[in-house]
């Protein structure tokens, strides 16, 4: 005899409001004059806020036969998936229109991307965190591709999906294993269940390859590879949505999994993921050195920061999960905002991917100028911004932890010195003098060259001239990804609720 | 109104982002009248200053960020009162100075200038040691620019060069800030960077030394101490001179405020341990960076290595830990920043007739520029510390503490005495003296009033100070007495057992 479960539709109101407006999105777009489809983007992102604000108000609740959790952690993580998503979607037109790509499935994918981001923060249950990873890699794989034009796109879109489906298969068989030894996919359940008995060795191969497959959508060293050809071949826009939304959905359930599900066996585990995390500390910040594609420089950068982002998981205090969810609330306007700057360039119909098509942007662009030196400033962690004190909360709460915690602290400190020179090269790029080549004193000062746009898209070539532009929609991300970095530095207390109701989570 | 003092800087800096393009003479004003307005400041903060307490004083205090423990805290003492007034007239001198050779992107500069100054400022300030820290390393950031976007040829390499040297020390001190952090939060059952709740904590010699060396490693990059000083002479080269007299007046200062302000307050016997090792490198870095600046055939490279020799005297006065050499070393500073500023605005005088800092394409520019030659006298003997002069009332102290310890430490000090007189004056003979080989001479026209204003106030501080440098030791020794009090008294009998109000 099975029973429907109760179906508690409040519960989900926020995400109902995401598919809701995304369906919108997908049908209007039939019927929209192409002229008019800025108002898909201005809808999409209404309904990320209205969702959002929605979510913060909901009474904690567990429900679908416990299988969907709404609390401190759902809070946090589905507002950073939600703000995420909001600037994932205003970095969007601009490019889309300039590349021939503006259709309405593009927000519809971020949505449900976003969507589920969402889920993953709620998920109480493995297998509604594999249907909720699947939710939100799905459409990023379709991202990635968007660029029709572009063989390097579809071979983005065709790697990362490959090696996602990969990722997917070891996470369900970590699943398996762990229901094979504990007979249930609940968290709370298999949490009890770990600490009943002593670990045997399928349950900890399946714990193992659960960390594999969120490790994968984190881009954590040694599964990271993918990360470098993906963010190089999917349109920008893409590669900074992708950046920030996998990094929040799978950071929270990492959360969800480690400090809350099994923090109990924290012996087990913290030492693994610490490890992990020296890793891709090192090895992402060392192989960024060495890029003079900036896409590439923020693939590892992402990298990098995923290595100080498991460290907070690794250390698993209640206070270094809260620092955690600090964190990505700042990666989340940093990452995107980096992004967002090279997004309003473009080197003859074709990105401006190379560094060096950066230089002379003070000249041109003030204020872009002085959004990217400071997203530059902030992603290298230096105070006064919210890198500075995103790092600080989880070093912070590492060297609160005991020594283990303090060496996790020296290595993330260390290696952000290391970050300081890729970082700053973009930024005094950025502030020095256009070179000769490639740009004219004409288009310094601000003439556009006719003949830059008789270049096909896609077919940009190493000595066509950099131009500008810039949409209100994609100032606006670029303002609120800069003052939400400059707030967190100057009164990163003003965001500490967030991360604060995660913490309280685990006292 | 020390928070008023730390910020107003940067508010000018907003107010000069205002300024609409293409007029660089309301930025040139604006800025200049924001430093002034910040000197004005500190003279209140002087005048409020309270000469006969040896502790903190004008103390504000916040919430800022009470989740980690984390308050705004700012306090002046006699230590950092030196200092404070110091940043004052640099940098309006400093901004004037330029004015004639920062013809690009002036908006930029004078941003970047007035937001360093704050980030000095709070440096010297903060009372709490994740604001110390935030301060500290914002330092970073304008300078590598000012020397990145402005400096010579060679600037990308050096501003990096700069920036990840200073940083990566850096970094090891916020790591022990952290343990230090964690370990003070099992003591006094709070958790708290507060500089004077931390000085209550009583470490084991162990922990202590491992912490007061990540923090040495940090404060002796900037100094530099030798042999840690490789990024000194890339930085100055390259930065433009107003970085350059930056530089070296106020930022080499962080370094001996950091072992001054936070060695016998937090690590005092560490700090003890650690003296004899600290002044035998200040001891190799006065004598080597003597005889490497005689060596140099870029002026401004001269001046930098001196730098090294010079602020080997202000370490040697610290690692002597008595009163004479804590007072020689803060008076040193100040000393130190008056007369190797000048001396960098003299080059850059040189430097933007000319274009070229070698010293051999000058020669007889005494005869073509008599004012300058005159100006340039007094400031060279200031730095090599002429009786009369401010140099030497600070080397002096500088070395009679040094006695008091080791007369050996004594000896080797005033060879760099000598030997400073002997490349300053080699310097000057070879720029100023001989047959007029400069290789432009037509452009060697004289100092005008307005450079000669800028030198001004320096000029009247190294008579001043010279003469009469009681009102600046007066205020300083309280605070001096109150440092050596902590070295000589072991850490636990201060402790104050609990239960203290909360703030």
């Amino acid at each position: 005899m099975t029973s429907i479960p109760p179906v508690p539709l409040g519960l989900l109101a926020p995400e109902l409001v995401v598919l809701a407006v995304a369906m919108v999105v997908l049908l209007a777009d039939l019927w929209l004059p192409p002229a008019r489809r800025g108002l898909l983007v201005v809808a999409a992102v209404a309904g990320a806020v209205a969702a959002a604000w929605l979510g913060l108000g909901l009474p904690d609740g567990v429900g679908f036969a416990g299988t969907y959790v709404r609390d401190g952690l759902t809070r946090a993580g589905q507002t950073l998936a939600l703000a995420a998503t909001a600037l994932g979607l205003l970095v969007a037109p601009e490019y889309l229109r300039r590349g021939g790509l503006d259709r309405g499935e593009y927000y519809f994918l971020v949505l449900v991307a976003g969507l589920g981001a969402m889920l993953m923060a709620a998920s109480r249950d493995l297998l509604l965190l594999f249907l909720a990873l699947e939710t939100l890699s799905v459409p990023l794989y379709v991202l990635a591709a968007t660029g029709r034009g572009s063989v390097r796109s579809q071979e983005a879109g065709i790697k990362y999906f490959l090696l996602g489906a990969f990722a997917s298969a070891f996470f369900l068989y970590g699943v398996a294993l762990v229901y094979g030894t504990t007979g249930t996919t609940r968290l709370p359940e298999i949490g009890a269940a770990f600490s009943a008995q002593p670990v045997s060795a399928s349950a900890a191969a399946g714990v193992g390859l659960l960390v594999i497959g969120l490790g994968f959508k984190a881009a954590l060293v040694p599964f990271h590879t993918w990360a470098p050809d993906v963010y190089e071949g999917a349109p920008f826009p893409a590669a900074a949505f992708m950046s920030v939304v996998a990094k929040i959905g799978a950071f929270v359930a990492l959360v969800r999994v480690f400090p809350m599900t099994l923090g109990a066996l924290a012996l087990h585990w913290s030492a693994l993921l610490g490890a992990l995390a020296v890793l891709t500390m090192v090895v992402g910040n060392l192989a960024a050195l060495l890029q003079t594609s900036y896409k590439r420089m923020l693939a590892y950068s992402s990298i990098a920061h995923a290595g100080y982002l498991l460290v907070g998981v690794a250390v698993g205090t209640p206070q270094a999960v809260g620092a955690v969810i600090t964190y990505l609330l700042v990666y989340a306007a940093m990452g995107t905002g980096a992004f967002a700057v090279a997004i309003a360039l473009e080197r003859g119909g074709a990105e401006a991917d190379r560094i060096d098509d950066y230089a002379g942007l003070s000249a041109r662009a003030p204020l872009l100028a002085v959004a990217g030196g400071l997203f530059m400033v902030s992603l290298a962690g230096l105070p006064p911004t919210g890198g500075f004190m995103a790092k600080l909360g989880v070093f912070l709460a590492a060297a609160d932890a005991g020594l283990p915690g303090v060496i996790l602290a020296l290595v993330g400190f260390l290696t952000s010195v290391v970050s300081v020179y890729y970082y700053l090269r973009v930024a005094y790029v950025m502030f020095s003098p256009a070179p000769s080549a490639g740009v004219t004193p004409a288009q310094r000062s601000g003439v556009v060259h006719a003949d830059a746009t008789a270049i096909a898209p896609g077919s940009g070539t190493a000595g066509a001239a950099v131009r500008l532009h810039a949409s209100p929609l994609l100032n606006l991300a670029v303002l609120v990804a800069a003052a939400a970095v400059i707030q967190t530095g100057i009164l990163p207390s003003t965001v500490a609720a967030l991360g604060a109701q995660v913490a309280a989570l685990l006292r | 109104m020390l928070t008023q003092l730390i910020f107003l800087p940067l508010v000018g800096a907003l107010l000069v982002a205002l300024i609409p393009r293409g007029r660089p003479d309301t930025v040139r004003w604006l800025g200049l009248l924001v430093s002034l307005a910040a000197a004005v400041l500190a003279a209140r903060v002087v005048g409020a200053f309270d000469a006969s307490s040896g502790g903190l004083q004008l103390v504000e205090r916040a919430a800022w960020i009470p989740g980690l423990g984390v308050g705004y805290a700012v306090g002046v003492d006699g230590i950092s009162l030196l200092l404070v007034g110091l940043v004052a007239v640099i940098f309006p001198v400093a901004l004037l100075g330029s004015w004639g050779s920062i013809t690009e992107r002036v908006k930029a500069y004078t941003i970047a200038m007035l937001g360093l100054q704050t980030a000095v400022l709070g440096t010297f300030l903060s009372l709490d040691l994740v604001l110390f820290y935030v301060f500290w390393e914002a330092v970073l950031i304008p300078m590598a620019f000012l020397i990145g976007v402005w400096g010579g040829p060679n600037r990308r390499y050096a501003a990096i060069k700069f920036f990840l040297y200073t940083m990566a020390a850096s970094v090891l001190m916020l790591v022990a800030i952290l343990v230090l952090h964690a370990l003070a939060a099992g003591q006094l059952g709070e958790r708290t960077f507060d500089l004077q709740r931390l000085a209550e904590v009583r470490l084991d010699a162990g922990v202590q030394g491992w912490l007061f060396a990540a923090f040495a490693l940090a404060f002796a990059v900037k100094v530099p101490v030798w042999p840690l000083h490789t990024w000194l002479p890339d930085a100055h080269t390259e930065a433009p001179t107003a970085g350059s007299v930056i530089l070296a007046a106020v930022l080499l200062k962080m370094g001996t405020y950091g072992f001054v302000r936070f060695g016998p307050m937090l690590f005092p016997e560490a700090l003890v341990a650690a003296a004899p090792l600290l002044a035998a490198l200040a001891i190799v870095g006065i004598v080597y960076g003597a005889a490497v600046s005689w060596a140099q055939t870029d002026f401004k490279r001269l001046i930098a290595f001196s730098s090294v020799s010079h602020l080997g005297f202000v370490m040697l006065g610290i690692a002597a830990l008595n009163e004479q050499g804590f007072q020689g070393s803060l008076l040193q500073m100040v000393n130190h920043g008056i007369s190797t500023g000048a001396l960098f605005m003299i080059v850059g005088v040189l430097y933007d007739r000319t274009h070229t800092r070698e010293l051999a394409d000058y020669g007889g520019v005494a005869a073509r520029m008599p004012r300058f030659a005159a100006l340039f006298t007094i400031v060279l003997l200031s730095s090599a510390a002429l009786p009369g002069t401010n140099g030497f009332v600070g080397e002096f102290l500088i070395l009679l503490g040094a006695f008091r310890v080791s007369a050996w430490w004594a000896a080797l000090g005033v060879l760099g005495v000598i030997l400073s007189a002997v490349y300053l004056l080699w310097a000057y003979q070879q720029v100023m003296h001989g047959p007029a080989t400069a290789r432009h001479p037509e452009r060697l026209t004289e100092i005008t009033p307005r450079e000669l204003l800028a030198f001004a106030p320096l000029v009247a501080l190294i008579f001043a100070i010279g003469l009469y440098p009681r009102p600046l030791l007066d205020r300083s020794e309280a605070a001096v007495r109150a440092a050596l009090d902590r070295l000589e008294r072991p850490a636990q009998q201060r402790i104050v057992p609990q239960a203290r109000e909360p703030r």
